[in-house]
């Protein structure tokens, strides 16, 4: 079973060959990766099929991706929240 | 099940039945809602939540539009602050629940309620015409319009399109979140002693004339019955043994990814007021775009008769889309979260139809309000309120009498 690390937030997190960015976050133990618009309240997987947008992180430049559904991949740089988060303070 | 009687069952737990059980309530009669479903199960739960009095031209339906505004504005001021938060079934959440609700970004009602303006807006010379026309009775007919020309619409929206000939703001245009806001009216009118029966359906009136009504679960007797059945109203007059050509219209929205706030109005095209008062049975659609305060965008308008087919066709939510995009490039980066449709409840006159029914003693009605449901629930609770205790109505309620159809189903 190959795999590797990627950053998350600027430190590594391992995951195993197919596990998505969401999953190998929970086996590091992280529950949430972005906060809610207007109350700032903690999320991260809800559905966990890809559906509710709930998940969304920032994956090497790219906003808005599904924790749930995107692939880990070696070296990437992950980073918490989307471009919708926080805008209200 | 033996129910104690009531002055009025309300047919309909949506938006319109749930501001009629609020406003019957609180003038101190005893209510019990019925629905067959869940609260705002069907229209209510489909739509965008518009108040809209720019897409009226002057007219009956303007004036209820207008009353109502100022009915929902009252609203947003009081409840909120009486009875604290609900959940979406209209239940007073448990004290300590881990979640208590946050008012809205600019809502004291606690159902999202934003005065964010309309702004119509028209891609050339010809609807630029229609939309300086409107705008000009409107404003005849006391309505806050202002004429925008090309160069300013993004002062307005900074993210519409570059081309555009140009439009007309409504300030007084809003939102809200129509879910909540029916939770929020019959979690009101609880508090003022009415009932709420989701799942139970109406099978039959009672008594000659109306006296009550069978549900499966047994008989409910009350003084008078108001006909809040949206799209199925029509089915429920039946029952009553009159006509009422309410009749579905189906509509689509997108629904976007969260996205940072990108549009500010409830941004629409020209040719949807065509749309609105068109008699056309075949697909009509024309862009509808409006922020919400979750972040996701919606994306309406399209208008087709073809029943209660529960189709969600491909073909309309792409012609949506583009039409959008026409409007809004920027969404062309955004992701679609989900779609959804619901069935306007139209009458041929495209008026509601409000007020006591003259063919069946004890029998009210308050359906038929199309796409404008939500917009015109307040007030039309507040008249029906009236009509059910006996007081003048505040508006004229001739335009929107139950009895105005003949068996052709065409205003007499």
């Amino acid at each position: 079973m190959s795999g590797g690390t990627f950053r998350f937030d600027g430190r590594p997190v391992p995951f195993e060959e197919g596990q998505t960015i969401g999953a190998a976050l929970w086996a590091d133990g992280v529950r949430s990766w972005r906060t809610t618009r207007l109350a700032g309240r903690p999320r991260g997987f809800f559905c966990g099929i890809g559906v509710c947008f709930d998940c969304l992180l920032t994956v090497d430049g790219r906003p808005d991706e599904r924790a749930c559904v995107t692939p880990a991949r070696a070296g990437a740089d992950v980073r918490p929240g989307g471009r919708g988060d926080g805008w209200a303070g | 099940m033996s129910r104690p009687s009531a002055d009025v069952i309300v047919i309909g737990a949506g938006v319109v039945g749930a501001a009629c059980a609020q406003a019957a309530a609180r003038a101190g009669l005893s209510v019990v809602v019925v629905d067959r479903g869940p609260l705002a199960g069907g229209t209510t739960g489909a739509g965008e939540g518009n108040l809209l009095v720019s897409d009226k031209a002057p007219g009956p339906e303007l004036d209820l539009a207008r009353y109502s505004l100022e009915r929902w504005a009252r609203l947003d001021e009081t409840l909120f602050q009486v009875g604290g938060p609900v959940t979406p079934s209209g239940a007073a959440v448990t004290p300590g629940a881990a979640h208590p609700p946050q008012p809205g970004p600019s809502s004291g009602g606690g159902f999202e309620l934003e005065r964010k303006g309309g702004l119509i807006v028209a891609s050339g010379p010809r609807s630029l015409a229609v939309v300086t026309e409107l705008a000009a009775a409107q404003r005849a007919a006391g309505l806050r319009v202002d004429d925008v020309p090309a160069d300013r619409l993004r002062d307005l929206e900074p993210h519409l399109a570059p081309d555009l000939a140009g439009g007309a703001h409504y300030p007084q245009d809003a939102q809200l979140q129509p879910m909540l806001a029916t939770a929020r009216l019959l979690a009101d009118a609880r508090r003022h002693g009415a009932r709420v029966l989701t799942g139970v359906e109406v099978t039959a009136f009672l008594g000659r004339g109306v006296t009550g009504v069978r549900t499966a679960r047994g008989d409910l007797h009350a003084g008078a019955v108001v006909n809040a059945a949206g799209p199925w109203a029509g089915a429920v007059a039946v029952l009553a043994g009159v006509h009422l050509p309410v009749l579905p219209r189906r509509g689509v929205v997108l629904v976007t990814q969260p996205l940072p706030p990108l549009i500010r109005h409830k941004v629409y095209a020209a040719e949807y007021v065509a749309d609105v008062a068109s008699d056309q049975a075949g697909l009509e659609s024309s862009a509808v775009v409006e922020g919400t305060p979750s972040g996701t965008v919606l994306v309406g308008a399209s208008r087709e008769r073809v029943g209660f087919d529960p189709g969600l066709p491909v073909p309309v939510l792409r012609r949506l889309a583009a039409q959008a995009l026409r409007l809004f490039p920027v969404l062309g980066e955004a992701r679609l979260l989900r779609a959804y449709r619901g069935y306007r409840p139209y009458c041929p006159d495209h008026l509601p139809v409000i007020g006591a029914d003259p063919r069946v003693p004890g029998l009210v009605h308050a359906c038929g309000h199309e796409g404008a449901g939500v917009g015109l629930a307040a007030g039309t609770g507040s008249l029906v309120a009236q009509v059910l205790t006996g007081t003048v109505p505040d508006l004229d309620l001739t335009p929107f009498r139950p009895d105005r159809f003949d068996r052709s189903g065409v205003a007499a």
